[in-house]
C-alpha cells in the first residue's frame, strides 16, 4: 500500500548520467532478466535512493498505522476481538521492523529514518491521517485498507531488490489474516441491529475513497512510475491496481448488504470491469501535504513515544556496555 | 538525536524451522545486547511458530565475500564437470551405480 511514491516530483536524471555506463548497462540487463539485486551488489545511486525512500516510507506507514487501530484496543467489544486486534497491531510493528531492516541494508541508519519521520521530512501513507471514529472503522480498515495493501504488496514479492522482496513475502503471508478479520467485523455488524448496520455503512462511506487514494495519483500524474517499473521496484501501475481493487471489493460489499458510496459505479460488460467515479485528488494532495484530519495528532504520538522511550534506550545501552567491560576485566 | 554511537547495534537473526533443519537467516534486529537481541528476534520473527530455535549474532562480525569477486570465486567450478556423476558414461545393463 504504502509503497506509493508521494514525492510528487520527477526524480532528477543527473545521477544516471554520472554512472559508469558499462556497469549501468549490466545492472539494467540483470534487472530486466528478473534477477535479484542484493545489498553488496553494484547499483545506480538513483536506484538506491528511490528504494530507500520507498521502503522507509512503507516502514513508516506500518508504524504510524498502529495508531488508528491502537485507538480501539481498550474498547474492543469483547475479549476475542481484543486479542485479535492486539495481534494485528503487533503484526504492523513487525512489518515496520522487517522493512526498516531491509532499508538499512542500503546504507541508511535506523536513527536517520526515525528522524526523517519525526521531523516531517519523510512521508507515510495518507490513509492513516483519517480518524477512527467507531468500532466499525476497525472492520473497514482491515477489510479495505489491508485489502488495498495486499493488492499493492503481492506483486512486490517479486520486486528486484532481494531484502525488500523477502520482507514482502513475510508481510503478505501475515496480511491476509488482517483483511479477513476486518471483513468478519463488517459482516457481523451488517447482519446485526439496524443501528449496527448503519455503523458499518457509515464506516464504508468514510473509508472507501481514502482506500482508493492509497494506490497513489493517476498514472498520468505519477512521473516516476515508468522508471520504477523498469527497475522492477514497482510491478503494476497505480490505476491498474486501483481497478483491480474495485473489481474484487464491490462484490464483497454486496455480499453483506453494504453499498459502495459511488453513484457512478457501474459494471461495464465490454471492459469486464467496473466503471467508477473520480477520486477527489485535491483531498489526496491536501493529505499528502499534511492537512489530514489527525496528521498532527499522529506525529505528536510518535514523537512522544520516541522521547518517552529515550531513557530506556539509553539505560539498556549503558547497562550492556558496563557488562561487556566487566567481562573484559574478568578475563 | 542521530548520534550513530547511541544506536543499539544491529544483530542478524537465524531461525531453525524445526528439528532436523539448519538455522536460516531471516532478517535483523537492533538490541543493546545478545539477550535482548534474542527477545526482539522472538517477537519480530517467530509470532506464528516459525521456529524452534534462534541464533543472533552481531552484524558487524560477519565477514562476507565481495559480489565483485563472484566470477573468480565460483566460476572455476564450472569447467570441472567431472565432479558430477552425469559426466561418466556407463554401459546399459550395469545397475546400482
Amino acid at each position: 500500500m504504502y509503497t506509493t511514491d508521494l514525492s510528487g516530483k520527477k526524480s532528477k536524471p543527473e545521477a544516471a548520467a554520472t554512472e559508469d555506463p558499462a556497469k549501468l548497462a549490466a545492472f539494467e540487463a540483470r534487472v530486466a532478466a528478473d534477477e535479484f539485486i542484493e545489498p553488496k551488489d553494484w547499483m545506480p545511486e538513483a536506484y538506491r535512493r528511490t528504494l530507500i525512500r520507498q521502503i522507509s516510507q512503507h516502514a513508516h506507514s506500518e508504524i504510524v498505522g498502529m495508531l488508528p487501530e491502537g485507538n480501539w484496543i481498550t474498547r474492543a467489544p469483547n475479549l476475542r476481538r481484543k486479542a485479535i486486534l492486539l495481534a494485528k497491531v503487533q503484526d504492523e510493528a513487525g512489518h515496520g521492523l522487517y522493512l526498516y531492516c531491509a532499508a538499512e541494508t542500503l546504507g541508511v541508519s535506523r536513527d536517520e529514518m526515525t528522524e526523517a519521520l519525526l521531523s516531517g521530512k519523510a512521508k507515510y501513507s495518507t490513509i492513516f491521517n483519517y480518524p477512527t471514529l467507531t468500532w466499525a472503522d476497525i472492520g473497514a480498515i482491515g477489510w479495505l485498507v489491508d485489502g488495498a495493501a495486499i493488492m499493492n504488496q503481492v506483486p512486490l514479492q517479486r520486486t528486484s531488490y532481494g531484502p525488500y522482496a523477502r520482507a514482502m513475502v513475510r508481510i503478505c503471508k501475515e496480511e491476509s489474516f488482517h483483511q479477513r478479520q476486518g471483513y468478519e467485523i463488517m459482516m457481523h455488524l451488517a447482519a446485526g441491529t439496524p443501528e449496527q448496520k448503519r455503523m458499518a455503512q457509515d464506516a464504508l462511506n468514510r473509508w472507501w475513497w481514502p482506500s482508493l487514494m492509497m494506490f497513489g495519483p493517476p498514472d498520468d500524474k505519477s512521473p516516476n512510475t515508468e522508471q520504477s517499473m523498469r527497475w522492477r521496484i514497482k510491478r503494476d501501475t497505480n490505476d491498474e491496481l486501483r481497478q483491480k481493487f474495485v473489481d474484487i471489493t464491490v462484490p464483497q460489499a454486496e455480499a453483506i448488504g453494504l453499498t459502495v458510496p459511488d453513484p457512478d459505479l457501474k459494471w461495464n460488460d465490454a471492459r469486464g470491469a467496473y466503471d467508477f467515479g473520480e477520486v477527489d485528488w485535491e483531498e489526496f494532495y491536501a493529505v499528502v501535504r499534511g492537512e489530514g484530519a489527525v496528521a498532527k495528532e499522529r506525529m505528536q504520538a510518535r514523537v512522544k513515544a520516541w522521547e518517552d522511550g529515550a531513557w530506556v534506550r539509553e539505560a539498556a545501552r549503558v547497562h550492556a556496555e558496563k557488562r561487556a567491560n566487566a567481562r573484559v576485566a574478568a578475563e | 538525536m542521530s548520534d550513530p554511537s547511541k544506536e543499539w547495534p544491529l544483530w542478524e537473526v537465524f531461525v531453525r524451522g524445526k528439528g532436523g533443519l539448519s538455522h536460516r537467516h531471516v532478517g535483523s534486529v537492533h538490541a543493546a545486547d545478545g539477550k535482548m537481541a534474542l527477545e526482539h528476534a522472538r517477537d519480530t520473527y517467530t509470532r506464528r511458530m516459525e521456529g524452534v530455535s534462534l541464533w543472533v549474532l552481531p552484524s558487524a562480525q560477519i565477514v562476507a565475500s565481495d559480489p565483485g569477486d563472484a566470477a573468480a570465486l565460483f566460476a572455476p567450478a564450472e569447467d570441472k564437470v567431472y565432479r558430477h556423476p552425469t559426466f561418466y558414461k556407463i554401459p546399459d545393463g550395469i545397475t546400482h551405480i
